[in-house]
C-alpha cells in the first residue's frame, strides 16, 4: 500500500521533517488536519473527491425531489421531505470540509455548473415511479453506504467527521427505501410490478456507482496509499452484491442478472459485468437526464443570485449603519 | 472503529443516547393526552375547525415542497423543507383529529387525497402560485403570523387535542414568522431589485388578506404585526380592498386544483393500495 | 475550519461561519461544523437549521471564519452525530423483519 506514496518524491518546497510528520501520521492512523501540513497532491485529491462527493449529494435531490409533491400518502411525503433535505445538509457539511482545505463553495459551484466537475453518474437517470423513491433508497443509499461507512476512517479529519453524520442518516433513507418497497410488495399487482420494473432498471446503474474496475481505475492506488479511501471499487461492489441478493430475496424481487449466483468457494456472488460503456458515457454527459439535471441546478443558482446579493448588500448596510450609530 | 461489516458500523450506538449529540427522544404531542372528544365541545365544528387548518397547513406545504432543488442557497433548502416539514406535521395530525371528531373515522390521507378542490377550506392566499422568494417569503410572513396569533388562543381550546397540537405548532410558527420576518427586512431592504420585488409580492398578497379572519378576532394583533416588520423593511403594506369569496367557505382560484392534482395523483391512480 | 485557509479570498459570496453548539445543558460548546450566511442572524437560523434541526434546548454560537485565531495543529472539531427531532429520520421508525439481512 505505500509503494505508490514512497514513489512520490516529497515536493521541493517542503519544510524539512513536514513530509516525514506526514507520512508517520498517515502510517499510524492518525487524523490529518486542517492547519497539518500535507503534500499539494493530497490536498487536491482529497478536494476533487469531497467536491464530486458534495455535487452528487446535491445533485441527488433531483431525481427524488419531484416526487414530494406527488407522494401517494401524507406519511411519505413526509418521510421523503425530510431525506431530500438530509441530502441538501450533507451537501452543506461536505462543502464545508472542502472549504477546510481552502476550496471555496461559490467555487465549487462554478465548476459544477459549468461542468467541470462532476456527480455521481447515477443521478443522470430518470425515477419513472414511486417505487423508484424506495429503490433508490434500498440500491443507490445501500451503495453509498457501502462507499462512505470506510470513508469515516479516512485519514482526512474533518472529512472522515462529516462521514459519521451522513452515515448515520443514510441509514435512515435504507431503511425507509426497504420498507416502502415491502409494504409495496404486499399491495396490489399493479404496486409489485412497479417495484421489480424499478429494480430492473436501477439495478445495473448502483453497481457503476462503486465506479470503473480497479485495472481501470487510475487514481484509487493512490488515494489508498494515503488512506483517503479504503477499499477499491470492485471490492466495495462485491460487498453490495452480497449485502443486497438475500435482501432481494426476502423481497420477493428478481435481480436482473441471469449470471447472478452463490460461489461457494470464493464466499461471495458471481455476478455478470455492468455496461462500462454506458458508464462512461453517462458520466461524459450522455446519459438519460444529465442536462435536465445540470440545467435545474444552473437555474436554481442564477436565479437565487438577486436573493444571495439584496442579503449580502443589507448586511453591508446594517454595518454602516451601526458604526455610525457607534460614532454618533 | 473497525467497518469488517458495513453495518456494524451503523448499527453501533443506535441504542446508546451518548452516540447522539441532541438525544433520540422524540415527542409526541398528543402524548398522554385523552382523545374523546369533551362534552359541551361541538364536534361538527371542531372537525371543520381541524380540516379547516389542516388545510392552510397542507396547501403551504405543497407550495413549499416546489421550492425543493430551486431555492436561491443550500442553506435555504434546508430552512424551507424545515418549515414545510412542520406545517405538514401540523396537518397530519388537525387531519386526524377531524376524522375523529366527525365520527367518519377517516384518517389523514382521506382528507388529504380524496376530497376535491371545493372540499377544501383553506385560505387562498396558500393556494395562489409559488413565484419567487420574495412572494415566498410574503406569503410565509403574513400566514405564519396569522396562524401563530390564532394557535395562541387554541392553546385554551376545551379540546384538549386540539389545544396540544397548537401548542406544538406555537413553537413552530413562533420560529416561521422569525424567518420570513428576518428576510422581509434583508430583501426589502437589500438591493433596488429586492426591494421592487418585495414591493411586487405585497401587492400581489395584499388582496387576500381580508379572507383571514378566524373564530377569534386577531385582526389587529396580526396587522400590528405585519406593519412592524415591513415598516422595518423600509415597505408599506398596500391597502387593497379584499376579493370577494373566500376559500373558508371553498371558493378557491384557479390554482388550487392543479396543486390537487398533483398532489393526489399517485394516491388516486392506484385505489385499494399502501404506502 | 476555514479559520485554516491558507490564503483567504473574498468572494462576492456570503461570508463562511463557524458553528458551536451546546447539545445539553452541563456541557461545553464543540465546534460542529461551517456554514454561509450574510449576516449574525441568518447564520444563527442556519446552524439550528443544518446542525440541529431546531431541538430545543440547544445553545449555539456561531462566529466568522476570519474571526478566529488558532494556534497549531491536532484541534479538534467533532462532528456530531444526527439529530432525531422527527421520528422518521431515526432508523428505528422502519418496521423492518428481523430475518433481513444487514438492514
Amino acid at each position: 500500500m505505500t509503494t505508490t506514496h514512497a514513489a512520490e518524491a516529497p515536493p521541493p518546497d517542503a519544510p524539512d521533517g513536514l513530509q516525514e510528520h506526514f507520512d508517520a501520521t498517515i502510517a499510524r492512523d492518525q487524523r490529518v488536519e486542517p492547519r497539518d501540513w500535507m503534500p499539494d497532491g493530497y490536498r487536491r485529491t482529497l478536494v476533487r473527491q469531497i467536491a464530486q462527493h458534495a455535487h452528487s449529494e446535491i445533485i441527488g435531490m433531483q431525481p427524488e425531489g419531484e416526487w414530494i409533491t406527488r407522494a401517494p400518502s401524507l406519511r411519505r411525503k413526509a418521510i421523503l421531505f425530510a431525506k431530500v433535505q438530509d441530502e441538501a445538509g450533507h451537501g452543506l457539511y461536505l462543502y464545508s470540509a472542502a472549504e477546510t482545505l481552502g476550496a471555496d463553495r461559490e467555487d465549487l459551484t462554478r465548476r459544477l455548473i459549468e461542468g467541470r466537475q462532476k456527480y455521481s453518474s447515477i443521478f443522470n437517470y430518470p425515477t419513472l415511479s414511486f417505487a423508484d423513491v424506495g429503490v433508490i433508497g434500498w440500491f443507490v443509499d445501500g451503495a453509498a453506504i457501502c462507499n462512505q461507512v470506510p470513508l469515516c476512517r479516512s485519514s482526512y479529519g474533518p472529512y472522515a467527521r462529516a462521514m459519521v453524520r451522513i452515515c448515520k442518516e443514510e441509514s435512515f433513507h435504507q431503511r425507509q427505501g426497504y420498507e416502502l418497497l415491502m409494504t409495496m410488495m404486499r399491495g396490489t399487482d399493479a404496486q409489485r410490478e412497479m417495484v421489480q420494473d424499478a429494480v430492473n432498471r436501477w439495478w445495473w446503474p448502483s453497481l457503476m456507482m462503486f465506479g470503473p474496475p480497479d485495472d481501470a481505475s487510475p487514481n484509487s492506488a493512490r488515494s489508498m496509499a494515503w488512506k483517503i479511501k479504503r477499499h477499491s471499487n470492485d471490492e466495495l461492489r462485491r460487498r453490495f452484491v452480497d449485502m443486497t441478493v438475500p435482501q432481494a430475496e426476502k423481497l420477493g424481487v428478481t435481480l436482473p442478472d441471469p449470471e447472478l449466483r452463490w460461489n461457494e468457494e470464493s464466499g461471495h456472488h458471481d455476478f455478470g459485468t455492468p455496461d462500462w460503456d454506458e458508464l462512461m458515457r453517462v458520466i461524459k454527459g450522455d446519459g438519460p437526464c444529465n442536462d435536465r439535471r445540470m440545467e435545474r441546478r444552473r437555474t436554481a443558482h442564477e436565479e437565487g443570485a438577486w436573493v444571495r446579493e439584496a442579503a449580502t448588500a443589507h448586511a453591508a448596510k446594517q454595518a454602516a449603519r451601526t458604526e455610525k450609530g457607534a460614532a454618533a | 472503529m473497525s467497518d469488517d461489516h458495513v453495518y456494524l458500523t451503523l448499527a453501533e450506538g443506535h441504542e446508546d443516547d451518548t452516540r447522539w449529540a441532541y438525544g433520540t427522544g422524540f415527542e409526541d404531542p398528543l402524548h398522554g393526552v385523552d382523545t374523546t372528544v369533551p362534552e359541551g365541545v361541538d364536534a361538527e365544528a371542531l372537525a371543520a375547525e381541524c380540516v379547516a387548518l389542516a388545510d392552510d397547513a397542507l396547501v403551504s406545504a405543497q407550495r413549499l415542497a416546489e421550492w425543493v432543488t430551486r431555492a436561491p442557497e443550500l442553506e435555504e433548502e434546508v430552512a424551507l423543507a424545515n418549515i414545510g416539514l412542520d406545517l405538514l406535521g401540523q396537518a397530519r395530525l388537525l387531519y386526524s383529529r377531524a376524522g375523529q371528531a366527525d365520527g367518519t373515522g377517516r384518517d389523514e390521507d382521506a382528507y388529504a387525497y380524496f376530497r376535491d378542490a371545493e372540499d377544501f377550506r383553506n385560505v387562498r392566499l396558500a393556494e395562489l402560485p409559488g413565484g419567487d422568494f420574495a412572494f415566498a417569503v410574503v406569503r410565509l410572513l403574513v400566514l405564519s403570523s396569522w396562524r401563530l396569533a390564532h394557535f395562541r388562543r387554541l392553546e385554551a381550546h376545551p379540546d384538549p387535542v386540539l389545544a396540544a397540537v397548537a401548542a406544538k405548532g406555537v413553537k413552530e410558527l413562533t420560529y416561521h414568522r422569525q424567518y420570513a420576518a428576518e428576510w422581509c427586512v434583508r430583501l426589502g431592504d437589500g438591493t433596488d431589485e429586492s426591494h421592487r420585488r418585495m414591493r411586487a409580492a405585497l401587492d400581489e398578497a395584499a388582496p387576500y388578506l381580508g379572507e383571514l379572519h378566524t373564530a377569534y378576532d386577531v385582526r389587529d394583533e396580526v396587522a400590528e404585526d405585519l406593519r412592524q416588520v415591513t415598516e422595518a423593511a423600509g415597505l408599506t403594506l398596500p391597502v387593497h380592498r379584499p376579493l370577494p369569496g373566500s376559500g373558508r367557505a371553498g371558493e378557491h382560484t384557479e390554482h388550487l386544483a392543479p396543486l390537487l392534482t398533483e398532489l393526489q395523483g399517485v394516491a388516486r391512480a392506484h385505489p385499494g393500495a399502501t404506502w | 475550519m476555514s479559520a485554516d485557509k491558507p490564503q483567504h479570498h473574498e468572494k462576492q459570496g456570503w461570508p463562511l461561519y463557524e458553528v458551536f453548539v451546546r447539545g445539553k445543558r452541563g456541557l461545553n460548546h464543540v465546534h460542529v461544523g461551517s456554514l454561509h450566511a450574510a449576516d449574525d442572524a441568518m447564520a444563527l437560523t442556519h446552524a439550528r437549521d443544518l446542525y440541529t434541526r431546531r431541538n430545543e434546548g440547544v445553545s449555539i454560537w456561531v462566529v466568522r471564519s476570519e474571526h478566529i485565531a488558532a494556534s497549531t495543529r491536532d484541534e479538534k472539531d467533532p462532528f456530531f452525530a444526527p439529530s432525531a427531532d422527527k421520528v422518521y429520520r431515526h432508523p428505528t421508525f422502519y418496521d423492518i423483519p428481523d430475518d433481513v439481512p444487514h438492514i
